[in-house]
């Protein structure tokens, strides 16, 4: 694959209301940071990929209120498409449109606010409205499903998940974009109340408002126009089966993404190969179970950002994985590590992580 | 013994959805707040200019499409305006905040009010006297107890 570059990245914070924005508002500022990122301008951007939820947004093609916020209306107006899913499958096809050889430039855009929706019932939305809706099941309730399966097979406790809360919200306190920024210690983690045994309080993400855009590039635009290019060196995407249908306690569609992602960038021993990893973990045993598929024994190289535990705008969320691992291999990072110079960032959507994307990345 | 894949049509099953609903909290925004408060306090429509094309935006929004530049001149249009396009309905549709069906025949405008670039879209009120034709002036008939919405608007008749 000839490679494709990140150019310019752009989020705004993460908070549980942003009563003061519409979303299309939301998109501008992070579309503006972006470019601003970037030193281009919209006239620089070749073609828009927009990732949204009509049901998280209320309206039917919901992408269509944001044409103007992330400039499709621009100089008469952008070839523009849009994903239904997390942001990392709109970058992959933005990837792919890169790769066509029709375009120079993609701007990659997600948003949500789950302030305006009910999350219970928008999530309960997600299931077969014949055999499974009607029992009230949500991305909560499903999820306390998966931990039980996957913590007994692999003779996973509290603490180990307790951990992953720690270190994840340590780090979301030092990242100015997270939505929660105070760090918790162990004894708050493992004591929360119980939603959904054996999921607890503090073992599921917050859910924010926000926006996050990135700008791809090929690599003739990206050695002329860019200071600081970010490659896509890997990445791969795979989808599992619905929730009834498959192994709670592993992930094959996250094993079959990385294995594809690490393939194509030649990594063949993930730990020693990669600097860190930026993973959406919407739930603190996720974190192990990805990282258990992903083959990555260093923990304390895994969401330095603070991860999805810390901020979590449904939709987004991937892309501020793939952003903050930009940030790091561009030594920019609000938690900076040294000599940082391959990451992986990874994407998932659905219910339990039905599909997954994984990127490596290099600067 | 093998069943044969095959139905009466009255043995297919429906499952209807019942009175579950998706409520939301839609965010107007700081532009759309504005233009609601205006409307509401002093029956007054305002919108925002471009300040590249020029172009007058009602209801405002942050940002003009064509130049992707954010907008910050506040502009006093209407309240009156010029029918743009219409058509009258026969047939009614359930008000989402009454529950409670239009009556028909009621009809429906582009109205694009003194001053603005964009069509601001209402009711237009049915008048045997007057047949609505485009190119006709209007104005709006506002109601007595607003409420910063779309409905503080009642409909526009003939000027």
């Amino acid at each position: 694959m000839e490679p494709v570059a990140i150019i310019g990245v752009g989020q705004t914070a993460f908070s549980p209301n942003r009563k003061d924005q519409t979303y299309a508002d939301l998109v501008y500022e992070a579309t503006a940071a972006a470019l601003s990122d970037a030193r281009l301008s919209i006239a620089n951007i070749d073609n828009i990929v927009t990732a949204s939820n009509d049901f998280f947004d209320g309206r039917t093609i919901s992408s269509m209120a944001i044409g103007d916020a992330c400039g499709a209306a621009f100089g008469g107006g952008k070839s523009i498409s849009t994903v239904e899913g997390d942001g990392t499958f709109a970058a992959f096809y933005g990837l792919s449109r890169i790769l066509s050889g029709n375009y120079d430039t993609t701007l990659v855009v997600a948003h949500s606010k789950s302030s305006e929706g009910d999350l219970r019932l928008l999530t309960n939305a997600f299931f077969d409205p014949l055999t499974e809706r009607l029992l009230g099941l949500d991305w909560v309730s499903a999820a306390a499903l998966q931990a039980r399966v996957f913590l007994r097979e692999k003779n996973i406790g509290n603490i180990e998940c307790g951990n992953v809360i720690v270190k994840n919200r340590a780090n979301g306190a030092k990242n100015p974009k997270a939505h929660l920024r105070k760090p918790l210690s162990i004894d708050e983690a493992l004591r929360s109340p119980l939603l959904a045994s054996p999921l607890k309080e503090t073992d599921v993400c917050p859910s924010s408002d926000g926006a996050a855009a990135i700008i791809l590039a090929s690599k003739s635009f990206a050695q002329k126009k860019s200071e600081r290019p970010i490659w896509v060196r890997g990445v791969g995407v795979c989808a599992d089966a619905p929730l009834g249908e498959r192994n709670l306690a592993e992930s094959k569609a996250l094993r079959l993404a990385a294995h594809q992602a690490y393939q194509m960038a030649g990594i063949d021993n993930p730990t020693a190969q990669i600097d860190l990893v930026e993973l959406s973990e919407q739930f603190s045993y996720q974190e192990l179970l990805w990282l258990e598929e992903l083959n990555y024994r260093n923990l304390s190289r895994v969401n330095l950002s603070g991860g999805c535990l810390s901020a979590h705008a449904w939709i987004v969320s991937g892309l501020v994985r793939m952003i903050e691992a930009s940030l790091q291999l561009r030594g920019q990072a609000s938690n900076q590590i040294s000599n940082a110079k391959r990451a992986v960032a990874h994407g998932q959507y659905g219910l339990c992580g039905q599909s997954h994307s994984v990127w490596v990345l290099e600067n | 013994m093998v069943q044969k894949n095959r139905l009466k049509r009255s043995d297919f099953i429906f499952i209807e959805s019942g009175d579950a609903f998706q409520p939301f909290q839609y965010s107007v925004g700081m532009e759309g707040s504005r233009f609601f408060a205006e409307l509401r306090d002093h029956k007054k429509f305002w919108g925002l200019r471009c300040p590249s094309c020029r172009k007058v935006y009602v209801p405002p929004r942050k940002i003009c499409g064509p130049c992707f530049k954010t907008m910050e001149e506040w502009v006093e249009v209407g309240p009156m305006g010029t029918l743009s396009a219409f058509t009258i309905l026969r047939f009614p549709f359930i008000d989402p905040e009454t529950g409670e069906k239009k009556p028909v025949p009621y009809g429906y405008a582009f109205i694009l009010l003194d001053g603005a670039s964009t069509q601001f879209q209402h009711f237009l009120k049915i008048d045997p006297d007057w047949p609505p034709a485009i190119g006709v002036r209007v104005k709006p008939v506002f109601a007595e107890n607003r409420q910063g919405k779309l409905s503080d608007i009642l409909h526009f008749e003939a000027a």
